[in-house]
């Protein structure tokens, strides 16, 4: 089941998926049910973002945001309408196959940090590899190397205890980009953080936009979405109109 | 995610707990000791009747003075009443009236004193025919044994066992020598091949002299024609019960008793010893076995609830390794893995305790216990199994949660 996903993954980042859009949403449409209570969070979202993108969301608490991250991110599916990641539709996949992209082409950092507490630093952002059945000694290897990266090369073996929650967030970040991913998804990433360490995870972000990487960060905070190179606002479950000339300008 | 991360992740999330891990695998603990001692039990016991049956010679009946009605004791009216005599030995040995017995011994045993130079030893002196050897099972380490005509001249001779030798001599090469029974002077004439020990006696500590000898001049026992047990040897396995008639008609016969409730003997058979070892043997079993069960079940089940404890406990940690990317299989197998750690636990520390109490136990039971390797293995093998069974419906729910809401828990 895993193989299979992995093979299919080899094959979409093949270079004549590159020039298109990496996420493609149409028509998205998720509704929630609890009980007999159902509630609409995503009405009928269409999305486009390009590779090498920094997209910033932006909306009012309970706009479904988070919602419409989680879908991105591949650990919830739609009600209704499509969703194409990297060329590939990944509606029908199932949850190994879902799995499987999670693990190659997405890095998650979340507002939470979600590190594990019993493992050191360098433990925690070997996690993606380990699914992706990297061998031992290169997982250690790139680990240090992403730790390295987001300046924390004096604190491989310091568990999540040890850590201020900027250093921790820092930790997140290399975990997410120690696989090397597509697409970094940042849900509220500062939304624990002083300004300081707000700055560091900033400038962090700005790091990997210029390598290339495609970034879609949720924030409450203007001068968190002034940094990206386009921002989308989501009220309702809908997005608002003129983001989509927002892009145009950024793209001109 | 591969094997040795599996069982890395998995062995720290026990150990993080070690306490109450230790709890949780209590009764596979208790099951599995329990196995490995019932187990040992009857291989014991079996042991145990094996040895008893070789050391008595097969085919064996044995007749005892007294009545008894317990019909498992060999000893039920052991050394009772004094009412067998050498006329009971010699009837039961006529081919017309016992065609189905092919060998009599009668024994009168009694305790007593014997020297050698400076060496003093008291061990049970046996009178007996020559057909002794024969019917008992014996054979001679040197020497010979007693014979028709130290029988008929009541001679003053004696057949050692290899212990008893060894005890007054310091060896067993004593043939020709002489030791000093009851006051009178013996030549040893033989020396018995070693046979071990049976439930009641030693079988290498024994004096052996001619019947007429032990009945004219040592003492001990009752009148000169008293016997303590006669010993019948059936012609073949299948003729014992025929034996056994012949036996009690003869005897009832001979002591003018017409119901065979009021006889003044026993006649008992291995049977007899082999149902009184295996009974203590199967109650054993029974109250073990159910114990395992019992606590194998409980085991397992304090092990799923232990598992399904952990994941609940760590639904925000299975939600991020599956937002990573590890797949329901990956997820399915940490928490198998982990299931099977506890029952492996468990196996192991029941294994230490059972093999502890495999040694601790024959003392106060009287019975032995024999520690099996492959049922040690297979115990342990049992109790992994178990981790497994119980653990399938924590670790299935812990594959089946959507990454999305374990995220989110609290
Ligand atoms: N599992 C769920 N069941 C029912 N309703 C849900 C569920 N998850 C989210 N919702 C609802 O969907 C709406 C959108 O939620 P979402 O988490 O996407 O908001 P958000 O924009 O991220 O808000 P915030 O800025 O506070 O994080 C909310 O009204 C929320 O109550
Ligand atoms: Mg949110």
């Amino acid at each position: 089941m895993a193989e299979r996903a992995s093979d299919l993954v080899v094959s979409s980042t093949a270079p004549e998926h590159a020039s298109g859009p990496v996420i493609q949403l149409s028509a998205a449409r998720k509704l929630y049910r609890s009980g007999t209570i159902e509630f609409e969070a995503l009405r009928g979202v269409d999305l486009a973002i390009t590779e090498g993108e920094y997209v910033a969301i932006m909306g009012p608490s309970g706009s479904g945001k988070s919602t419409l991250m989680n879908v991105l991110g591949c650990l919830d599916t739609l009600t209704s309408g499509s969703y194409r990641l990297a060329g590939d539709d990944v509606d029908d996949l199932d949850e190994a196959e879902l799995a499987a992209i999670r693990n190659e082409r997405i890095g998650f950092v979340f507002q939470q940090f979600n590190l594990l507490p019993s493992l050191p630093a360098w433990r925690n952002v070997e996690l993606p590899l380990i699914y992706g059945r990297v061998p031992a000694a290169e997982r250690r290897e790139r680990a240090q190397r992403a730790l390295d990266r987001v300046g924390l090369a004096d604190r491989y073996d310091n568990r999540p205890g040890e850590l201020s929650g900027g250093q921790q967030q820092r930790v997140a970040v290399a975990r997410a980009l120690v696989g090397e991913p597509t697409l970094i998804l940042a849900d509220e990433p500062t939304g624990n953080l002083d300004s300081v360490s707000t700055e560091d995870v900033l400038g962090l972000f700005d790091e990997l936009h210029e390598l290339g990487r495609t970034i879609v960060l949720i924030t409450h905070e203007s001068e968190v979405a002034e940094r990206a190179r386009r921002v989308v606002r989501v009220r309702d479950g809908l997005l608002l109109p003129g983001h989509a000339e927002m892009a145009e300008e950024v793209r001109a | 995610m591969n094997w040795t991360e599996t069982l890395h992740t998995s062995w720290a999330a026990v150990r993080s707990h070690s306490l109450r891990s230790l709890l949780t695998v209590l009764g596979i603990l208790i099951g599995i000791a329990a196995v490995i001692l019932t187990v040992g039990l009857g291989l014991g016991t079996q042991k145990d009747v094996s040895s008893q049956i070789s050391s008595l010679g097969s085919n064996l009946l044995i007749v005892s003075p007294g009545s008894s009605t317990d019909s498992s004791g060999l000893r039920g009216g052991f050394g009772t009443g004094a009412t067998l005599t050498t006329a009971d030995a010699e009837a039961l040995g006529s081919s017309v009236n016992a065609p189905d017995i092919a060998g009599v011994a009668a024994e009168k045993s009694t305790s007593l004193s014997l020297e050698a130079g400076d060496a003093n030893w008291t061990t049970t002196v046996t009178g007996t025919t020559p057909s002794w050897l024969d019917v008992r099972s014996r054979e001679l380490l040197a020497g010979e044994f007693i014979d028709d005509d130290d029988q008929v001249s009541a001679a003053s001779v004696v057949v050692l066992g290899s212990e008893t030798a060894t005890e007054l001599f310091g060896t067993t090469n004593v043939v020709g020598r002489s030791v000093t029974v009851d006051g009178r002077s013996f030549e040893v004439i033989g020396v018995l091949a070693s046979a071990g020990s049976d439930s009641s006696s030693n079988l290498d500590d024994v004096a052996i002299v001619p019947l007429s000898t032990a009945a004219s001049q040592l003492v001990g026992g009752a009148g000169g024609d008293t016997v303590s047990t006669i010993y019948l040897k059936a012609a073949s396995d299948d003729q014992l019960s025929a034996a056994y008639q012949e036996a009690q008609s003869v005897l009832l016969n001979l002591h003018g008793i017409s119901n065979s409730d009021s006889a003044d003997f026993t006649i008992s058979s291995q049977d007899a010893l082999v149902d009184t070892a295996t009974s203590i043997y199967r109650t054993l079993t029974v109250l073990l076995t159910g114990i395992a069960a019992l606590s194998l079940l409980v085991g397992g089940i304090g092990v799923m609830n232990i598992m399904l404890v952990s994941v609940t406990e760590r639904t925000r940690e299975i939600g991020l390794r599956k937002a990573l990317g590890a797949p329901p299989w990956a997820i399915r197998r940490q928490f198998l893995v982990e299931a099977a750690i506890l029952g492996l636990s468990g196996g192991l520390l029941g294994a230490v305790l059972g093999i502890g109490a495999a040694f601790a136990l024959p003392g106060v039971i009287g019975s032995s216990i024999v520690v099996s390797p492959a049922a040690v293995g297979l115990s342990i093998a049992v109790a992994i199994g178990i981790g497994l069974v119980f653990g399938v419906y924590p670790a299935t729910r812990a594959a089946r949660l959507a990454p999305i809401d374990a995220l989110r828990s609290e």
